[in-house]
């Protein structure tokens, strides 16, 4: 097994967040784990992503050219990886923002509308493991066990009381995420 | 306290744990990024109230090498972190720490340059680490981790070397190795060194008070006769060269029936073990060989490829080409040696290596 992970899109977006639960949970499950984020000017606004890596054996690059899965959460990030997703990959995005719509055939490519259904429930906090459920639903790489553990790892525990409003989350991502 | 602990982490939030759980006497820094998690997580785990470590933000990069110069003479393990700019900073000080003698750490998770540069990984100080940075002629103990896991284990490895040789010993990461996170290992906690037990292992060298039993000792850089300095220096060259005969590390991979070598440290070596895999997928025999200590230079086994029937080496690295120099002294023409390169904190990726080592050497030949 390994699934290497582009996850992209804005600054505040929980896109690092989101594969720091990933990794916590790879670790869980006892695969070896590299979570290989953007850290520049990018944290600071505008754009971001972190490549996470779960593999059973000793992963070698933590920099990928190609991705299994990529997870695109806005127009700048669709433009630059759309194109490194491996054939026969996973493509999943959030439709919000989103201009210009994937266009590869090659492809598997799954559409979730998570800012509006967060818009709905009234917290946008809820966003990325909204996100993260509709991954998982499409590439069970890890079990709903460990990611839970790994959300609980990546949060402080002053935090824990999410937790439920998370795992509903994850739960209710599995549910809108759409094949196209 | 001994159990093994798996922790999932950054590099530079483990040179934290390592440097507790070593048993380090203190930290003196002062923040730069990419490498303000080794204090912030310092600061955060408060190792004052449990091993006693001293943890101090200095009011700069300066200030923080010259209390590593006054720690490290009163015989404790020292350390400091900073990243390129930080690091030149403190390169006087540094020079004045080997022309003194004086064990301490020192880490460098570096950045693009030159100048204040970028905040993104980059292997662009390799001449400033192992060509001495500052003034005089001295050497670094310089080790280059390609994982969290080394982050941890080096901080160990380099304590140790510098004491053995009392030299400063540096830790050559960037900001890919700082920032990432992976799967560590943490090493039980050791207790930090008595007072007494540092007088007897440095009672020859360090100043903790003379007392009258025994010759003063004096702790400086500065001597004026020109025939003293001279033996000064012949004794510092005489421990390079012990270096060079007995502290070379190196990792070796897929390179016993290899046609082709590509040489890489630290982050580099990592996308370069992945170039490796692609190009053993295509057939062509490439290894990989991996500098783990950049000083003393693993120029032995890279001679012995060259002399064994490798056609050609490509120096993988995230500059404009330094350590290709200490490549080709170790080839000595025998083969082309080539450098592959990005800058500025950009990163190549594994199949980005493998096509410049097709362009470069294998294509020409």
């Amino acid at each position: 097994m390994k699934e290497t992970l582009i996850i992209a899109g804005f600054g505040g977006q929980g896109v690092l967040s989101m594969g720091k639960i990933l990794a916590y949970a790879g670790v869980m499950q006892d695969y070896e784990v590299t979570w290989m984020p953007s850290y520049g000017p990018e944290m600071r606004g505008g754009t971001a992503n972190v490549t996470v890596i779960l593999s059973d054996k000793r992963i070698s690059s933590p920099i990928a050219h190609e991705f299994d899965t990529a997870i695109i959460l806005n127009q700048q990030s669709m433009d630059k990886f759309e194109p490194l997703v491996k054939a026969g990959g996973t493509l999943i995005y959030d439709v919000n923002g989103i201009t210009r719509h994937p266009v590869r055939k090659d492809i598997k490519v799954y559409s979730i509308n998570a800012t509006e259904e967060c818009a709905k429930l009234g917290n946008a906090r809820l966003f990325n493991t909204m996100i993260l459920g509709g991954y998982l639903k499409v590439c069970p790489v890890v079990s709903m066990d460990n990611v839970m553990e790994g959300l609980k790892k990546s949060l402080p525990e002053r935090a824990w009381k999410m937790l439920p409003a998370n795992e509903e989350a994850i739960r209710h991502g599995g549910e809108i995420i759409r094949e196209l | 306290m001994a159990e093994k602990e798996v922790k999932l982490m950054k590099g530079n939030e483990v040179i934290a744990y390592a440097a507790i759980r070593y048993g380090c006497d203190g930290y003196f820094g002062y923040p730069i990024t990419p490498q303000s998690e080794v204090m912030e997580t310092l600061m955060e785990l408060k190792p004052w109230e449990t091993t006693g470590m001293v943890v101090l933000q200095a009011e700069s990069e300066i200030a923080s090498v010259n209390m590593l110069y006054g720690g490290a003479a009163t015989g404790k393990r020292v350390m400091t972190s900073s990243s390129s700019p930080g690091v030149s900073l403190m390169s006087e000080g540094m020079s004045y720490l080997a022309g003194a003698e004086l064990p301490c750490l020192i880490v460098n998770c570096q950045r693009g340059g030159p100048g204040l540069g970028t905040i993104q990984p980059s292997q662009g100080d390799y001449f400033q680490a192992c060509k001495g940075g500052a003034h005089g002629d001295f050497h670094l103990i310089v080790l280059a981790p390609n994982s969290v896991q080394e982050m941890h284990d080096f901080v160990a490895d380099a304590f140790d070397l510098a004491f053995k040789y009392r030299n400063p010993a540096m830790i050559l990461a960037d900001g890919a190795i700082g920032q990432m996170m992976e799967k560590v290992t943490l090493a039980p906690q050791r207790p930090r060194k008595t007072d007494a037990e540092i007088e007897e292992e440095c009672k020859s060298w360090a100043i903790f008070g003379k007392t009258p039993d025994r010759p003063r000792n004096v702790i400086t850089s500065l001597e004026l006769r020109s025939e003293e300095m001279e033996k000064i220096n012949l004794r510092l060259q005489a421990k390079y060269k012990a270096m060079e005969e007995n502290e070379v590390r190196y990792e070796a991979i897929e390179c016993d029936d290899a046609d082709y070598v590509i040489v890489a440290f630290g982050s580099s070596a990592r996308i370069c073990s992945a170039t490796v895999e692609l190009a053993r997928n295509e057939g062509l025999k490439v290894g990989l060989l991996r500098p783990i200590t950049l000083y003393p230079f693993p120029t032995k086994p890279i001679a012995e490829l060259a002399a064994r029937g490798v056609k050609g080496f490509l120096s993988a690295e995230l500059n404009a080409g330094q350590m290709v120099q200490d490549v080709k002294l170790a080839v000595n023409g025998v083969v082309p040696v080539e450098h592959y390169g990005r800058q500025g904190g950009s990163m190549f990726t594994p199949d980005e290596v493998l096509q410049a080592l097709k362009d470069k050497i294998i294509n020409r030949g």
